[in-house]
């Protein structure tokens, strides 16, 4: 039996890689989601008028908490290929606040994971993404 | 063609060429990677997001201008994008008075092998 899966330690490794240039962070997990977070900063703005942050560090953001929360419900790192993303821009993120989210992974099967989440920026109640999507693990079953 | 913050931090550079939609360009380098040897999904995704608003922005423009808000994206990924240039265009598909559908294709290799595609629904707020 190997390891259980660690999101912590998972994010580390990518640093330098594109959830490190955007500034993704660990913020919390349970044993089939995962919580990441996206500071806010000037770079990321995707429209200067508003100030309001672009929706590809959002996306970017959802597809590795729900990356992350399939590998926390099969307890460990499995590559896979993410199949199809779909989300809805429920509201703008609120210039300045740090953007969260949350991914859960409610299904797996041989070959596929299927997955969604919400991000919001402080009010889980409020949230201003919503994804759902498929993974393809790359190699078969073991 | 001016394009946001965020996409000078993907490194994207746009050409422009007549009577087609704007060309988007990312090189490849650390910061758009994923997992090893492979584009990160969503630089992929938010490189289609920017080519998407970008031909858009542009039929608007010609359209006697206005604003967009994004509602929601649908992207499939057909190949792993390599460590290797990628490019991406948007196709406006229909500009009504209210809502816009636009699709965007992004490849590597040849406009004709897409390493991923985004369907795209904007709500146009038209008007300076």
């Amino acid at each position: 039996m190997s390891t259980p899966f660690d999101p912590r330690l998972f994010l580390s490794f990518g640093k330098r890689g594109h959830g490190g240039l955007l500034g993704i962070d660990y913020h919390d997990h349970g044993p089939d989601w995962c919580t990441l977070q996206l500071p806010f900063r000037p770079e990321l703005i995707g429209n200067e008028e508003s100030g309001v942050l672009a929706s590809g560090p959002i996306l970017t953001m959802m597809d590795m908490a729900t990356s992350i929360a399939v590998w926390l419900k099969l307890g460990t790192f499995r590559a896979h290929a993410t199949l199809d993303l779909r989300i809805d821009y429920l509201r703008p993120a609120t210039p300045g606040k740090t953007v969260f989210g949350r991914g859960e992974c409610y299904r797996i099967t041989r070959a596929i994971s299927f997955i969604r989440g919400q991000a919001h920026d402080g009010d889980p109640d409020d949230p201003l993404a919503h994804v759902a999507g498929t993974y393809m693990f790359t190699e078969a079953q073991p | 063609m001016k394009l946001p913050p965020y996409a000078d931090l993907l490194g994207l550079s746009v050409d422009l060429e007549p009577g087609l939609p704007p060309l988007l360009t990312m090189p490849f380098r650390e910061g758009v990677m994923g997992r090893p040897g492979f584009l990160h999904g969503g630089a992929i995704g938010g490189l289609l997001e920017v080519a998407a608003i970008a031909a858009l922005q542009q039929a608007l423009d010609a359209d006697g201008g206005g604003r967009v808000k994004p509602i929601g994206v649908t992207i499939d990924f057909m190949r792993g994008g390599r460590e290797k240039l990628t490019r991406a265009r948007g196709l406006v598909t229909r500009l009504g008075t209210r809502v816009a559908n636009v699709d965007a294709l992004a490849w590597q290799d040849a406009e004709d092998r897409p390493i991923a595609r985004a369907r795209m629904n904007y709500l146009v707020v038209r008007g300076g």
